[in-house]
């Protein structure tokens, strides 16, 4: 029988759930938390410059390897610093799990120094949390958080960690328990069969058939199955800014994704279609447009491990509450030796589809020419050259994340990483720090603005400490760029607080903190300065280059239209 | 419509905030709440009344089976049930009124609870619409203060909402 204090106990079982890493930023609650993890080296703590850094580092982290991110914070002020990284996995189901301080049990509801609900505040943006009662329940509760982030629909999980909890002088007996059971939790796995059945009749009979799938695929660890399955059945896909590489890009059956700044082709395909085979997507409000307008001919098949979300905001014809897996699993021997009834009617479709495809091939942007600033596009697609496309890529929100989304193509899952539900900016950054130090070998790359990178900066002290060779690739277009296109758009270009009037000399200032800059403003300046900044996976380099700051994105759903309803253009538009 | 939903939740503390933190942060509404411990010491029984169409009622009861805490629910309205409610009125009761409230909870078959010179404390259980009613007719002697327990509810039969 072994006796552990309440905090070796949390070391010891963090090494035996096989964590590497957390991040997180001691405080006086933590303690002596922080005191046991000095006394162990089995767990690496990185040491964040802000917690907001550290959720989102763990958050990073979690969305390349499918593994939860782990972060331990202070209580007060180092948990709400946490909350936007919270809120931030939270919306795009990534699992995570909280540790935050709190003050000693006794002083708990007395304003104490340092004290604040921190299970109350972030109620909302958690899958679940817990408060610890007694020391003893450590590693039942622990375990029962890893086991509710990762499974079903993942989620951040908090636990709230009173400070005599963690107290070294109270022992109690450590098991780690391998396995637990919570009677309220039954996570769905298999669909219902019958179900299953009705959607592939309905599969094989489409004239128009198109898939739609989104973050399910990519946290399910689905991508291979579907691929299969789309590739059998011979359908356009189309996946959600979640979902990207869940398909490979690079296959002539993806139409790149669907939505808001989504690709022609996809938003025709999807609006034209007869059938729309949902998987692990929600019908958000930036893939939809306007609900009453959307796909008016499609009936719809709707897979989901989580059943409230499906007909939550469009509803589904055949609703399959399963894990998209094992749903795909299904579907696949269902069709398998079976054929499409109409074949013609299925090259039909094809050929409408390379009929959009045509429409706007060469015309998506217009590339700069000799003298003229960069456009962000060609950077994006200069970018994906230099990294074989192969490179784990974060962004921040705003033009920049469209651009990488949209010209940045991805063959595999679990490569693009942003904040799609929350649009969080200054998650790319420190999201970029955790993957890049789960995959030390690999390059990442962080697209960011210089208004985005402005809100997690300081994490450049963070990258010196713990070596992390990060790419930032910063499109300073010297503006809120997608604030400033909504004020072209919508406010008659009134500029309200878009600009930034003073921005840093950003090469001096990450000069200043031991590391590279290369500023680029021209065209003959990017080629060699991205082969300087790639030619070692391990050095952090940050170029700052100047792009068009009257660039917009494009194509952009038009408010309140349907799918197909978009500007292509500053001069065109569906 | 008007629906009842009852649960059996897990005796846990926060997991009453969670369930009303639900209905605000998704915007439903909260007509009436009833919480109390059952014979089970680890669970507790809540029903909530709520008005929403088919659409809402089932993202309810989707998103209250999502949460953890929640440990089996049926939405009552959707078979034979029987709904009851207890309310405690405290009434004017002065020369002829004295009368007047005797009458009329013997009529809804209330009982008064509590006396003093000038004031009945009546005790009534129904469903919300006889509560309701009783309200009305009480009303011109002078109700003085009301305590609505909200709608608690079973289902009729062999059905039963249980572990
Ligand atoms: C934390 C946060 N605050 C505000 C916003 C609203 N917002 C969305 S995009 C954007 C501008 C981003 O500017 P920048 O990082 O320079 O990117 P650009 O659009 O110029 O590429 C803003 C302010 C947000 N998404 N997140
Ligand atoms: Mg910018």
């Amino acid at each position: 029988m072994e006796l552990l204090s309440g905090a070796d106990m949390i070391a010891r079982f963090l090494k035996d759930e096989g964590v590497e890493r957390i991040y997180g930023y001691p405080g006086g609650a933590a303690l002596h938390i922080y005191d046991a993890l000095f006394r162990q080296d089995s767990v690496q703590h990185i040491l964040v410059r802000h917690e907001q850094a550290a959720t989102h580092a763990a958050d990073g982290y979690a969305r390349a390897s499918g593994k939860p991110g782990v972060v331990l914070v202070t209580s007060g002020p180092g948990a709400t610093n946490a909350v936007t990284g919270i809120a931030t996995a939270y919306m795009d189901s990534i699992p995570m799990v909280v540790l935050c301080g709190q003050v000693a049990s006794h002083l708990i509801g007395e304003d104490a120094f340092q004290e604040t609900d921190i299970v109350g505040v972030t109620r909302p943006v958690v899958k679940h949390s817990f408060s610890i009662r007694h020391p003893s329940e450590i590693p039942e509760v622990l375990k029962k958080a890893f086991y509710l982030a990762a499974t079903g629909r993942p989620g951040p999980v908090v636990v709230d960690i009173p400070k005599d909890m963690t107290a070294p002088t109270e022992r109690y007996e450590y098991v780690y328990p391998k396995k637990v059971k919570i009677r309220s939790y039954n996570p769905v796995t298999r669909g219902h069969t019958g179900q299953i059945k009705k959607a592939v009749d309905m599969m094989l009979k489409a004239r128009r058939p198109v898939f739609y799938t989104g973050g399910g695929i990519v946290t399910g660890g689905a991508s291979e199955a579907l691929t299969d399955l789309v590739q059998r059945l011979g359908f356009p896909i189309t996946t959600t800014l979640m979902g990207i590489g869940a398909y490979p890009q690079t296959d002539n059956q993806s139409l790149g994704w669907l939505g808001m700044h989504g690709s022609y082709e996809a938003n025709m395909a999807m609006h034209h279609a007869d059938l729309i085979i949902a998987i692990g997507a929600r019908f958000d409000d930036r893939v939809t447009n306007n609900t009453s307008k959307f796909c008016p001919t499609a009936k719809i098949v709707h897979v989901d491990i989580d059943p409230s979300s499906i007909s939550k905001t469009v509803r589904a014809d055949v609703p399959i509450v399963g894990a998209a897996g094992s749903v795909i699993n299904e579907m696949i021997s269902l069709v398998q030796g079976r054929e499409a009834a109409s074949p013609e009617a299925l090259a039909e479709w094809w050929q409408s589809i390379d009929g959009w495809r045509a429409e706007r091939e060469g015309k998506l942007y217009e590339p700069s020419k000799s003298g003229e600033a960069l456009k962000p596009q060609e950077v994006i697609e200069a970018v994906h050259r230099v990294t074989r496309g192969e490179a784990f890529v974060t962004t921040d929100v705003g033009q920049h994340q469209m651009f990488a989304a949209q010209y940045y193509k991805f063959a595999k899952p679990n490569r693009f990483i942003t904040s799609g539900g929350l649009g969080t900016m200054g998650f790319g950054f420190p999201a970029a720090m955790g993957v890049k130090l789960g995959y030390p070998q690999d390059d990442v790359v962080c697209f960011t603005g210089e208004g985005s990178f402005q809100m997690m900066m300081q994490e450049l002290s963070t990258c010196k400490q713990f070596e992390v060779g990060v790419k930032i690739v910063n499109l300073n277009n010297q503006s809120l760029g997608m604030v400033r296109q909504w004020q072209d758009l919508n406010y008659k270009s009134r500029h309200a607080h878009s600009y930034m009037e003073s921005l840093p000399d950003f090469a001096k200032l990450i000069e200043a903190y031991g590391f590279t800059a290369i500023t680029v403003r021209t065209h003959e300046e990017l080629a060699p300065a991205l082969e300087r900044a790639f030619a070692d996976t391990n050095e952090l380099v940050f170029l700052d280059i100047y792009v068009d700051p009257f660039e917009h994105v494009y194509p952009m759903q038009v408010p309140l239209g349907s799918m197909r309803d978009m500007l292509l253009s500053k001069t065109e538009r569906t | 419509m008007r629906h009842i939903i009852s649960i059996l939740l897990e005796n846990e503390p926060g997991a009453l905030s969670r369930v009303v933190g639900l209905f605000s942060q998704r915007n439903f509404n909260i007509e009436t709440l009833n919480v109390a411990p059952t014979e089970d010491p680890s669970l507790s029984r809540l029903t909530v009344t709520t008005v929403g169409d088919d659409r809402v009622i089932e993202q309810i009861t989707k998103h209250l089976n999502k949460l953890v805490d929640v440990v089996k629910l049926v939405d009552l309205t959707e078979g034979n049930h029987i709904e009851r409610e207890l309310m405690l009125v405290k009434v004017k009761a002065l020369g002829a009124a004295r009368d007047e409230v005797k009458r009329t909870a013997d009529i809804f078959r209330a009982q008064v609870v509590d006396v003093t010179p000038s004031v009945y404390t009546v005790q009534i259980t129904g469903d919300g619409g006889k509560l309701d009613a009783f309200i009305q007719a009480m009303a011109p002697i002078g109700i003085l203060e009301v305590a609505r327990t909200g709608v608690s509810g079973i289902a009729r039969g062999d059905k039963l909402l249980s572990l």
